[in-house]
This record gives C-alpha cells, structure tokens and sequence, in this order.
C-alpha cells in the first residue's frame, strides 16, 4: 500500500532512535511520533524506539478512550513487530518512578537504566526526540 | 555539511519557527547546505499562505518564503499533520474535494518518507519544537 | 566529539534540563535556547546544578535569546559560554550529532 509520496530513498542504513517522552490523549506528540515510526519501517534503517519519562505512558495496559471521543491508538505499539521494530527500550527509572512494572505494558520491552540509555544514545546517528 | 531540519510547532505561538529561521539563515551565512526543512506537528502551519499577522509584527511564512526563493529551499509539510489541519495544495485540495488550496509560496506538501530521508541523508537532523 | 543536547524550557517550570543532565555522557554538550536560557545566570537556585555540570560537560548559551528576555550576559555564570546563532551552528557540526529535548 504505497503512496506515491513515499518514495523510499537508496543510501546507507543508518541507526535512527526515537525517543518518546511524552504521555498519549494530552497532546498529539505521542500518536504522531509513532506515525513517524511506522512511516520509517519501510526506510529499513537500524530503528531503535525509547519510552522514558511520561512516554512509558504510551504504553500502559488498559487505555480505553471510549468516553473521551478519542481513538485508542495504543494496540498500534503490539503491530510494530510485524515492522521489524523490535527493539524498544524502556527507561527503568521513568517506569519504576511512576509505580509501574513492565507487567504494565503493552509490548515486551528492554528495561534500560539511565546510564545504559546514554550510551544507546551516543550509539545512534540520527535522534528524534517527541 | 549537510543539514537538516525538523520544525514541530506553528508560527507565532511557540518562538520554535523563529528559531529554526534564524538557525537556517546561520547555517547559510557559514557555508552549509540545508538539505530539507520538514514541517510536522503544529509546524505544518508554517506553510499557510492564509495567515495575516499584524503588520508591525514578522510574518514567519513569508520569511520561510523568501529564504526558499533565496537559496533553493526544499521546505516540505507533512501530508498526514497537513490534512488534519487544512493546510492543503492545488492537488491535495482536489483530491480531498476542498473548494480551496492555502500552500504559501516555496513551500510542497509530501510524505513523512521526507522526514526519513532528511535523516539519512544529511549529516545533522536539528530539531525545533516545544 | 560526542553529542550536544539542546535544552529550550525554563528549569524553574520543568525538568528538561535535569532529564538531558542525566543523559549525557562525559563530554556532551549542552546548549540553551528559547527558555532554556534562564538556566544559565548566577544567583538563582539552579545555579549549583549547573556549575556541578560543568565538571562533566561544556554548557553554552545563546547570546540572543538571553537578550531577547532583558537578560544580562554579565550574570551568565563563570564558564558558561555564550554564542550567536552562527556559534550554534558550529556546536551543531563540531558535536557528533545534536539530541533536541524538546
């Protein structure tokens, strides 16, 4: 199913990281970075993905938005493996700071703590922060 | 180098846009090549040619314009963020059935693909938002 | 090189600056922009959190924003450095890669 505005670009594979620090429903950030997400599978780079602070939000069991008239997009995060997104970090002080465990999640997920998440962070090439 | 850069909110509302400019016309003035600025988020409204500020105040959109036609700018908007906030071209316009197009001068909408590719291609990806 | 973190929200309404301090390795860089600045002056109670930062990191300023808000580069604290747009185009390009903490 492509656009013709999706013209995937020859070059390198580059390691991209998208870092998702804010919580669904109380602004767009959160559904349009993972639109962004989804939009750069088909890029087949190195895609890491990032939830620390409010963005282990995204994440959490359970949403049910029927009665704020906005959509659920939260089952989209259990298709990004069928995206080859397979690599998802969770920052372990965000999560546990929050009273959450990865039992709250979603998605299985990589528990990092913040030291380990520095040095994914200088690993990659290409960081964009939602 | 090669740069890129990545606008995430309106004009006027949040100083991002004038800082992405002022930063533009930096990088300019040093040598560098701006490979795309993309416009998503809020920042699609950057790209309106509808909007009137008051005249003793700067008009972003006619700034991102004339550095377009100045340097050859590539200044795309997001297709998906575009349509959900109305900011439409001739094609776009005929597509969805809008009586109407708003597409500022200089600027093209397109596919987040572009965002990817910015971030393949250049050899930073800076970012302004809130 | 290693990365330059950009940091544009006051410290006194919320926590950027200490998420972007938390994850920065030895050496990254911090530049403040927009409300970032407010971070960088003497005497208020941010102050030792950053001058502990400089232990690890370079910390810069941009010199137009800090005047933009009335201000005074003369209270920016010791060591920090203040640069212009140009100034932050060169941080962009000498740092390995730019993380915006938005």
């Amino acid at each position: 199913m492509s656009e013709p505005w999706e013209d995937e670009p020859e070059g390198p594979v580059r390691k991209f990281m998208y870092v998702n620090r804010r919580a669904p429903y109380g602004t767009i950030y959160a559904l349009e970075s993972l639109e962004v997400v989804l939009i750069a599978a088909a890029f087949e780079q190195d895609v890491s993905l990032v939830f620390m602070d409010d963005g282990v939000y995204q994440i959490k069991k359970g949403q049910n938005t029927d009665a704020i008239g906005v959509k659920n997009f939260s089952p989209t995060y259990r298709a990004l493996e069928g995206y080859d997104v397979e690599k998802l970090y969770v920052e372990r002080e965000s999560l546990e700071s929050r009273g959450m465990t990865t039992d709250d999640l979603v998605v299985p997920v990589q528990l990092v703590d913040k030291d380990q998440l520095a040095e994914l962070m200088e690993e990659q090439e290409v960081i964009l922060s939602f | 180098m090669k740069l890129s850069i990545l606008v995430n909110e309106g004009p006027y509302q949040h100083q991002s846009a004038d800082s992405a400019i002022q930063f533009t016309k930096a990088a300019l003035a040093r040598g560098h090549e701006i490979f795309r600025v993309f416009f998503y988020h809020d920042g699609v409204n950057n790209g309106t040619r509808f909007a009137v500020p008051p005249q003793d105040d700067r008009n972003i959109t006619a700034q991102w314009t004339a550095l377009a036609e100045e340097h050859n700018l590539d200044l795309v908007v997001c297709i998906a963020a575009a349509q959900r906030r109305g900011i439409l071209d001739e094609n776009e316009a005929k597509r969805q059935g809008k009586d109407g197009n708003n597409i500022a001068p200089g600027f093209r909408i397109s596919g987040l693909g572009q965002l990817i590719e910015a971030g393949i291609q250049s050899d930073r990806l800076v970012i302004f938002g809130d | 090189m290693v990365m330059l973190h950009t940091v544009n929200k006051s410290p006194f309404e919320r926590r950027t600056l200490d998420t972007a301090l938390r994850h920065a390795v030895k050496g990254a860089g911090i530049l403040l922009i927009e409300d970032g600045v407010y971070a960088a002056f003497d005497g208020t109670v941010v102050a030792e959190k950053v001058k502990a930062a400089m232990a690890d990191h370079k910390i810069y300023v941009l010199g137009p924003d800090v005047a933009a808000r009335g201000m005074s580069e003369q209270n920016v604290i010791d060591g920090v450095q203040v640069v212009d747009y140009g100034g932050f185009v060169d941080l962009v390009t000498e740092y390995d890669k730019v993380q915006s903490w938005l």
